[in-house]
């Protein structure tokens, strides 16, 4: 059987919140395989959230590790982390976070900036994603002149622009009607069947859970196993 | 009418009020427009200073006799004969030995070192005895006024304080020749006090004047009677003679040099005021965005546009008058009375205090708020105009 | 190099902001460039010819005369090349604020000693043959539109002729340039020998003597020679190199180079408070962007970076413009006060490269407070600040 993409064993996480310590995760332990599309769900406060900065190494576990092909991210520091997560991770946020200073070109073009690729190799990779999910004649718009269903795209471009392993998406479609959600449900969905893209998603919408392979549920720490789709 | 005063009265204090929520921006307004305002102060006092000691070295009822066609002093020169026509001219007053009022002086430029290392000139000055007469408010606060025919000094206070090895006591070189230096002045604060004085007919062989002079000081009758003498000694023929006020002497010699100051300290402050106008408009442009909610909302509810502006241009105001004030204060407190000291036309040097008059810190205020007012006038517009339906999207 | 797009569209993220910052900044260079031009006006510096040459005065007053007779008694000191004479004439031309520097003086020693002072030589010739000739420098030609061939009547506020006239006529008879680094052209030179001859007072006396060394001994011992030479004598003497006596000069004025820095303090220390807050301003809006850079995989280094690279950009945007237009306004000025400031009003190289360091600083100092701060955040807890 091939190694798992990501390896999260025995894995907890306390902050302290004044003089209390409060556990979000508690002894986790997760597979997940190379083209996978999980959903994770859970009640607020079960700490769906957390476990994706684990994964997609914006925080470090208190206890336990956690490997993506086969490297440990809890062990990186904080510039290899940065390194990492340049090549190996895209998210997709919730409220899009572009940057609204920029054009959704150049919002797409910023992970390429950390790479050796020359100006007209960044224009290529950019076009590309950006006619993925279908933006190719909005590159020129600012985030304010765009829907909040093509802000969204825009930042699925940017997650995958330079061609990463994992996709994290936190609540993709959290702030989209109902019409836009399934859009950019379809569009993950597209990525990872036809891109192999491995996708974990967290989400509270039952709907879109729908979407994925499969979908774990998390309550206060830990996980509760689901059926697959 | 009273409604819009009433409106802007409470927006002002409401703007006012939040001030201390935006402590960077309106500290950045007020610490800007105090610099402008101490450095304008700071520049001016001096020309202030220096017309104050100078202009105002001359008494009314003195007049000083030079050459005829000379400005200065230094370039005068008068032979012992015409001094004892200008000294028996009417108009001069005669003391009650039945003397005139007259001195005839001459003087020199000697170098001497300052108490802070560097060298610079003096004005070395022979007068004659009626001298004390003609110059009332001269007073001896150490020592005592040099005996005539000896090489001894009187020495300017202020002189005194500038230089080293002039104290009472000690003899100083100048040249060839030794004085013993035996007393100190005091003359009204004026320019004279940066003077060293001692018998005129001491010091012409000392300095190979023979018998010249450069100019003659006569006490008036009274104030009037100035024409009379410029008008006797104009038709005699035996002397070519300018006659004028000492106070208007005085006034000439002082121009250039003040001229000079406020025609680098204008500019100078206008420059930074218009830096100062920025940094307002910065600080309120800033200070009406991060309120644009509240302003909105003071729409919908129902204030107008002209109380809101003129609100906004109230709070730039405030600030402006705050850095004035600040400002003022600073120049006031850190260079009143400041000593300087700088050269005049003789070539010696002219020791003043630093004056930052009442004129300068009103002038002072008024630039600040004039910098506050249009520093506050496009925000104010802004503040004005927000469409109240987008500002309350921005919730 | 490839970060410089999002520099710059981070930059204009407020124009108006940003706008205002930038002229900031412009006015506080501006001033600096015309203060310190206006300082610079004061200073002789340091080339080295005037490092060269030694300057003779009276010892109790450089308005005393000394006997011309000196001047063959300072050659015969051994060490010394070259020895001349010069005197301050006083005089103005047509209104007394035209003031500037005129002097007697004797050509051939006197040109010798400068031999940065260059005249064509038909024109030197011609001078050479005329006694009441003057050779006029380029800058007072240039402000009062003389040429050669002009006569040239000036007042002498000290020196009447015997007949107690005090308006003396010259024929222009050449013009003068100066080809040093620092060149000094608001004078005016005329024969020593019909001065000496027309003057109704002070005959055989002159201003000030001028030396050069032939190498053999330093200055300093030079110098010491001359005044022991005249030690005890009616008129003694006092010697120094020309640099230090034109800056004793110069300080008599006051203390301009203090009050140039302390004005300059005040409006630096204001700009930074300026930029500084809008800086912060700038970069609190966008801690969540930043926290979206890092995770994209910016490193921390890399986004600081770029927050202090906008403020330098800033800085130097603003800066070299004030600056431009301070060196663009100095030239002007220079030339409409060429009679009164011999070195006119310009910025060193040195000077230039002060400033420029100074840019930089400014847009480090006012970016690094707010960039540290933001960079301690953790992504998540900037992601949360909405």
């Amino acid at each position: 059987m091939t190694e798992s993409l990501v390896q999260v064993r025995e894995v907890s996480k306390h902050f302290q919140k004044g003089k209390e310590t409060v556990e979000v995760l508690h002894n986790l332990s997760l597979d997940i395989p190379a083209g996978d599309f999980m959903a994770l769900m859970g009640p607020s406060g079960s700490g769906k959230t957390t476990l994706l900065n684990l994964l997609g190494g914006l925080d470090k576990p208190t206890t336990g590790g956690v490997s993506v092909s086969g490297r440990a991210i809890d062990q990186l520091s904080g510039n290899e982390l940065a390194a990492w997560r340049a090549h190996h991770v895209g998210f997709v946020f919730q409220f899009y976070n572009l940057l609204p200073v920029l054009t959704a070109a150049r919002n797409v073009e910023l992970p390429l900036l950390l790479t050796d690729l020359s100006a007209a190799q960044r224009k290529q990779h950019v076009a590309t994603a950006l006619s993925v999910v279908g933006l190719a004649d909005r590159a020129g718009h600012y985030p304010r002149e765009l829907s909040g269903g093509q802000e969204q795209r825009v930042a699925i471009a940017r997650a995958i622009v330079s061609d990463p392993t994992l996709l994290l998406c936190d609540e993709p479609t959290g702030d989209l009607d109902r019409e836009t959600a399934t859009e950019i449900l379809t569009l993950l969905q597209a990525l990872n069947r036809d891109h192999g893209k491995t996708i974990v998603m967290v989400t509270h919408d039952p709907q879109a859970a729908e979407y994925a392979r499969r979908t774990l549920h998390l309550d206060k720490g830990t996980l509760l196993e689901a059926q697959a789709a | 009418m009273l409604k819009l005063l009433r409106q802007c009265a409470a927006l002002t204090a409401l703007n006012v009020r939040t001030l201390p929520q935006r402590p960077g921006s309106s500290a950045v307004a007020v610490v800007g427009i105090a610099a402008v305002v101490a450095v304008f102060a700071g520049v001016l006092s001096m020309a202030a200073g220096f017309q104050k000691t100078v202009a105002g070295s001359g008494a009314p009822d003195t007049a000083i006799v030079l050459r005829e066609g000379v400005t200065t002093e230094l370039t005068s020169g008068l032979g012992l004969e015409q001094t004892r026509i200008v000294a028996n001219a009417p108009g001069v007053r005669r003391g009650d030995d039945g003397q005139p009022m007259a001195s005839a002086e001459l003087f020199v430029v000697v170098d001497l070192k300052k108490k802070s290392g560097s060298t610079a000139s003096a004005a070395l000055r022979g007068l004659q005895p009626a001298a004390f007469a003609v110059r009332g408010d001269v007073e001896i606060i150490q020592g005592r006024t040099f005996e005539p025919g000896r090489n001894e000094l009187l020495v300017g206070r202020a002189a005194a304080a500038q230089f080293t090895g002039l104290d009472v006591g000690s003899s100083i070189k100048f040249g060839q020749q030794d004085w013993q230096i035996v007393g100190i002045f005091a003359a009204g604060g004026s320019i004279f006090e940066s003077e060293l004085w001692s018998d005129v007919r001491v010091l012409q062989p000392a300095y190979r004047r023979g018998t010249s002079f450069q100019s003659v000081r006569v006490k008036l009758q009274s104030a009037d009677s100035l024409g009379e003498l410029q008008a006797a000694l104009a038709a005699d023929p035996r002397v070519q003679v300018d006659v004028r006020s000492e106070q208007d002497y005085f006034a000439e010699q002082a121009e250039p040099v003040v001229r000079f100051i406020r025609l680098v300290g204008y500019p100078l402050a206008i420059l930074m005021a218009l830096g100062a106008v920025f940094a307002a408009l910065n600080t309120m442009y800033s200070s009406v965005s991060a309120r644009a909610r509240e302003i909105a909302t003071l729409r919908a509810i129902g204030f107008g546009p002209l109380p809101l502006a003129l609100a906004t241009l109230a709070e730039s105001a405030v600030l402006a008058l705050l850095g004035g004030a600040l400002g003022g204060a600073l120049a006031f407190f850190g260079l009143n009375g400041y000593t300087g000291s700088t050269m005049d036309q003789s070539f010696s040097q002219i020791v003043f205090d630093f004056a930052v008059t009442p004129e300068l810190l009103r002038q002072g205020l008024v630039a600040a708020l004039v910098v506050g007012l249009i520093g506050g006038l496009f925000p104010a517009l802004r503040a004005a105009r927000v469409p109240v339906a987008t500002a309350l999207r921005e919730l | 190099m490839k970060y410089l797009g999002l520099i710059w569209c981070n930059m204009w993220r407020k124009r108006i902001r940003t706008t205002l910052t930038i002229l900031s900044v412009l006015v506080a260079f501006l001033l600096f460039g015309l203060l310190t031009g206006f300082k610079n006006a004061f200073q002789v510096g340091d080339s080295l010819e005037t490092a060269e040459r030694l300057i003779t005065v009276h010892k109790v007053s450089l308005i005393n005369m000394l006997p011309v007779s000196y001047t063959e008694r300072i050659k015969r000191i051994p060490g010394i090349a070259e020895a001349t004479h010069a005197t301050w004439f006083g005089g103005y031309y047509q209104e007394p604020r035209n003031q500037f520097g005129q002097f007697p003086v004797d050509p051939p020693s006197y040109l010798a000693m400068y031999p940065e002072l260059k005249v064509p030589e038909q024109q030197l010739a011609r001078f050479m043959a005329n006694q009441t000739g003057a050779l006029v420098g380029r800058a007072i030609a240039d402000q009062f539109n003389i040429s050669v061939g002009d006569r040239l009547p000036l007042f002498s506020t000290i020196w009447p002729k015997q007949d107690g006239d005090r308006n003396w006529e010259f024929q222009v008879e050449g013009i003068l340039d100066d080809n040093s680094p620092n060149p000094i052209t608001n004078f005016l030179l005329f024969h020593y020998e019909y001065f000496d001859e027309a003057r109704g007072m002070g005959r055989g006396t002159v201003g000030w003597f001028i030396e050069k060394g032939d190498g053999s001994r330093s200055n300093t011992d030079l110098a010491a020679d001359i005044d022991l030479e005249f030690a005890n004598s009616p008129a003694e003497t006092k010697t120094t190199n020309e640099a230090a006596f034109a800056e004793e000069y110069a300080k008599q004025f006051g203390d301009i180079g203090l009050i140039v820095t302390a004005i300059l303090g005040a409006v630096f220390f204001t700009i930074l408070l300026v930029s500084g807050n809008s800086m912060s301003q700038s970069v609190r809006e966008r801690i969540p962007e930043l926290a979206v850079l890092k995770t994209l995989g910016f490193s921390s280094g890399s986004v600081l970076a770029m927050v202090l690279a906008e403020g330098v950009l800033i800085a130097l945007i603003g800066g070299l413009l004030g600056l431009g237009l301070s060196v663009a306004a100095l030239g002007q000025a220079s030339k409409a006060l060429a009679a009164l400031l011999p070195l006119g009003m310009g910025l060193s190289p040195g000077a230039l490269i002060l400033a420029v360091t100074y840019m930089i600083l400014l847009g480090l100092v006012s970016g690094a407070l707010p960039a540290v701060q933001a960079m301690r955040l953790t992504i998540i807890e900037a992601l949360g600040r909405r």
